[in-house]
């Protein structure tokens, strides 16, 4: 493979290392508020009825990253989300398995133990620092490899918004690439604490670090600061994608986390990465949802729209 | 721990592709999106069976629903389907008579006297049975005119219930709107409005006719006299005294014989630039204050600092919005001639997510062109375009075998001396053209005999208020488009007509100033 290395000489990446080439930067495009939560409105006017939203519904299943971020979280409580995420609902609903399950480090031995080592849902955990990645980067990247050599499939890191507020861009690039390096065969996701970063011009900036930096996924939020993800949040990150695609041809998968907590909220995302990114992006290898209440909604919806009625919550299990 | 190859495995939509730091690479002319049916939406049309359309719609004059003299009506079609909705009464002459009678009547006898405290009572409590009637309203304006539900339920009938509400504040502070003068309603007022926003225009035109103290004649386009007769119930709802409002339907003729009738004080026309001019000179030496709101060809001009993704939603609002039947479309695109490949490209994926078809689904984007003559005018421009050099750009869609429909389109290639980038399409049709400094952006915004609205882009402020200044439009949006308010002033320049609606600015055309 001689291609690599005229594709490394390409590479964006130097743009944000040196004060003198950030001159040729070419302009990250900037993004105005009024009309991208204009349009991210838009997106929740659709109207989806009767089988769109029973196969929408399944789809969000599919893209679930099923999620527990908690000090209190212990292998029963891994175990309860393990399952769920392998067969979320009664069979005869037709309803696919959970993209992933989303933890701690401390838990990913026991996430791959409880699925196995082939199994459909992956495990995904979060690492450097995580929320608040104040922490020094050899620790950050030493807990990465622990977490992959544990089993984990893919790691959530989040950036340096130190870094990033403080105008050390350089900085936060190379913090992702060292993370993608330690990841290995795992999948980079990269969270960018878009409560944290507040405008939308920045959340535009970060992403675009991110993707060049080596992300394969570029997400909302930890959850643990609001607001989390919001429509437009997403869809700035959505058009960010969508131009990387066309400049480099890489497709960069998405993932809002943190306050979706309904199936028709789950539902407006869905419109909005099909009329945004198209058929393509509509696939769980390139946009999950970051979530630890939503899958009951969901479930309860289609059990809805199959059955005709509503049932209560008891009949759905928790994960 | 897993393998290399199963996180290959993982990403296995994308087929034989280079490697960039483990991200398969597309090569770059299978670049594309795709915008298909891997998940798409079900029809969700609005309930439309509750709406009982009576077979016959009459004349409303004096508070009345009165047959027409000549007994003569015309079929009402629904553009979707080219089916017959019922049939509206053909008002000639002699009923225009009788309405501006009742309205002269009224005028006297009731409306100017009664103060203004109780003129605007009347006007908010229109504005309350036109928002509880919300629904039904938008129902049927879609099945009479075509436009998308979306747009007649979030738009025109939400700025209906405005413009009334907004008026009627005005009613009893209309010493305050132009202070030390002292001002006098007009009369009886003639007004004639078009078909693209039935029921919006008749909100302008009477709103702030009767706010004022002045009673009222209006006409109907032909095409779209459904609801302003369902209006005319809500008048008598709200007990509007007899002939403070009078809807006559009919042809030109209708309004030719309102325009010429000795008796109105004033002509308020919205409409084509051709029909404008004509009324103009009906009412040259007669002594009656004409409005005219007339046709638009606006530039929405995009700099290369503009945020573009975010413009790229306002060329479509700009000029998608309302199948493109909007005088102050953004039918001529201006764009910086360094983003000009990237805004052509973005703007042939959008366009290609907008879903035409059924008015009264909630999803549609796109409705159905109001008439006949009108989807002719728009292919027959169009052709010109291509027949011109002009390069076609529409999306891959289906439309309806039955009704009027044209595809949302844009032509590059466009020069100014295009025939598509001077006349009005008044379609879902935009010009794309280029332009290199801020300078030549505004010569070739103004190179135009309209003068109605325009849009800038740009996420520069200073560049914004350095731009507005030199554009001779109406109406300019910087960063937005097409967006109304009743508080704003809007009206045209140059061949756009003369005379504002809307804002305190809209009082001044149905009051005398003295």
């Amino acid at each position: 493979m001689k291609a690599p290395v005229h594709l490394e000489a390409e590479r964006p990446a130097a743009l944000f290392r040196t004060p003198h080439s950030a001159l040729r930067t070419p302009a990250i495009p900037t993004v105005d508020q009024v009309m991208v939560e204009e349009r991210a409105t838009a997106f929740t006017k659709r109207s989806i009825k009767t089988s769109a939203k029973l196969a929408g519904l399944k789809i969000v299943v599919s893209m679930m990253d099923l999620t527990t971020l908690e000090g209190k979280d212990t292998p029963g409580k891994v175990a309860y989300l393990c399952r769920k995420a392998l067969q979320p609902a009664d069979p005869k609903y037709g309803v696919p398995h959970c993209a992933a399950v989303c933890i701690y480090p401390n838990m990913v031995k026991y996430a791959r133990k409880f699925l196995g080592e082939n199994s459909h849902v992956r495990v995904a955990s979060v690492a450097t620092a995580f929320p608040s990645g104040q922490y020094p980067l050899r620790t950050k990247l030493d807990e990465v490899r622990r977490a992959v050599a544990d089993g984990a499939d893919e790691i959530d890191m989040v950036i340096n918004r130190c870094a990033f507020l403080s105008g050390d861009s350089a900085k936060m690039f190379d913090e992702i690439a060292a993370t993608k390096e330690a990841c290995g065969p795992a999948h980079l996701k990269v969270i960018l604490e878009t409560g944290e970063l507040v405008t939308y011009d920045n959340v535009r900036l970060a992403s675009e670090i991110a993707m060049q930096a080596g992300a394969n996924f570029i997400k909302t939020s930890t959850g643990k600061v609001s607001p989390a993800a919001t429509i437009p949040v997403t869809l700035v990150m959505l058009e960010a994608i969508r131009d990387y695609f066309f400049d480099t041809g890489i497709r960069i998968g998405m993932k809002p986390a943190g306050g979706i907590r309904n199936a028709k909220q789950a539902l407006h995302y869905l419109v909005m990465v099909k009329e945004t990114l198209g058929d393509d992006w509509l696939t769980p290898d390139l946009f999950r949802f970051g979530a630890s209440t939503l899958v009951n909604d969901v479930l309860m919806q289609i059990a809805k729209t199959v059955d005709g009625n509503y049932q209560g919550p008891d009949y759905f299990s928790l994960p | 721990m897993k393998t290399k190859s199963t996180a290959l495995k993982f990403v296995r939509r994308v087929s034989p592709a280079k490697l960039q730091n483990g991200h398969p690479v597309v090569p770059l002319r299978e670049r594309r999106l795709v915008f298909g049916d891997r998940w798409d939406y079900a029809p969700a049309p609005e309930e439309s069976k509750n709406y009982v359309i009576p077979p016959r719609h009459e004349l409303f004059i004096g508070g009345k629903f009165l047959k027409p003299h000549s007994g003569k009506h015309f079929d009402s079609i629904n553009p979707a389907t080219e089916d017959k909705i019922t049939e509206i009464a053909l008002g000639d002459a002699e009923d225009v008579n009788i309405a501006v009678k009742a309205a002269r009547r009224a005028y006297e006898k009731v409306w100017s006297k009664m103060p203004g405290r109780e003129r605007g009572k009347y006007l908010y409590r229109i504005a309350r049975i036109i928002q509880e009637k919300m629904r039904e309203l938008a129902v049927l304006e879609s099945m009479d005119g075509g436009k998308p539900i979306k747009e007649t339920r979030d738009v025109d009938l939400p700025l209906v219930a405005a413009h009334f509400f907004y008026h009627g504040g005005w009613a009893d502070k209309l010493n305050y709107a132009f202070p030390g003068r002292n001002l006098q309603p007009l009369g009886v007022a003639g007004q004639i409005i078009p078909w693209n926003f039935p029921l919006l225009m008749a909100a302008w035109k009477i709103a702030p006719a009767i706010a004022c103290g002045n009673t009222v004649v209006i006409k109907p386009s032909k095409t779209t006299s459904l609801t302003l007769l369902r209006l005319a119930q809500i008048f008598q709802e709200a007990e509007l005294p007899e002939g403070v409002v009078n809807v006559v339907t009919g042809v030109g003729e209708t309004g030719t014989a309102i325009v010429q009738h000795p008796d109105v004080n004033k002509i308020a026309f919205t409409g084509s630039t051709e029909v404008g001019k004509q009324l103009a000179q009906m009412v040259v030496g007669t002594g009656k204050r004409i409005t005219l709101e007339l046709g638009g060809k606006a530039a929405n001009i995009i700099f290369e600092d503009a945020p573009i993704d975010q413009a790229i939603e306002g060329i479509i609002a700009g000029i998608y919005f309302n199948m493109g039947h909007v005088c102050c479309a953004g039918s001529r695109l201006l764009v910086q001639e360094s983003i000009f490949p990237k805004v052509v490209h973005k703007l042939r994926d959008r366009i290609q997510t907008l879903r035409i078809g059924n008015p009264l689904d909630k999803n549609t984007d796109i409705g159905a062109i109001n008439n006949k003559p009108q989807l002719e005018k728009i292919r027959e421009l169009v052709q010109s375009g291509v027949d011109e050099g002009a390069e076609l750009v529409q999306p891959r869609c289906t439309l309806p075998e039955r009704g009027y429909w044209y595809p949302p389109t844009f032509l590059t290639g466009v020069t100014a001396s295009h025939r598509v980038a001077q006349e009005e399409i008044f379609g879902p049709v935009l010009a794309v053209m280029t332009f290199r400094t801020p300078e030549e952006a505004v010569e070739r915004a103004n190179n135009t005999p309209y003068g109605l609205s325009a849009g800038v882009w740009t996420d520069k402020g200073s560049k914004i208020f350095k731009i507005v200044n030199k554009l001779r439009a109406g109406v300019v949006w910087a960063n937005t488009f097409n967006k109304f308010d009743p508080t704003s002033p809007f009206g045209g320049y140059k061949e756009s007509g003369f005379g504002r609606e809307g804002g305190v600015q809209g009082l001044a055309a149905y009051c005398r100033l003295g």
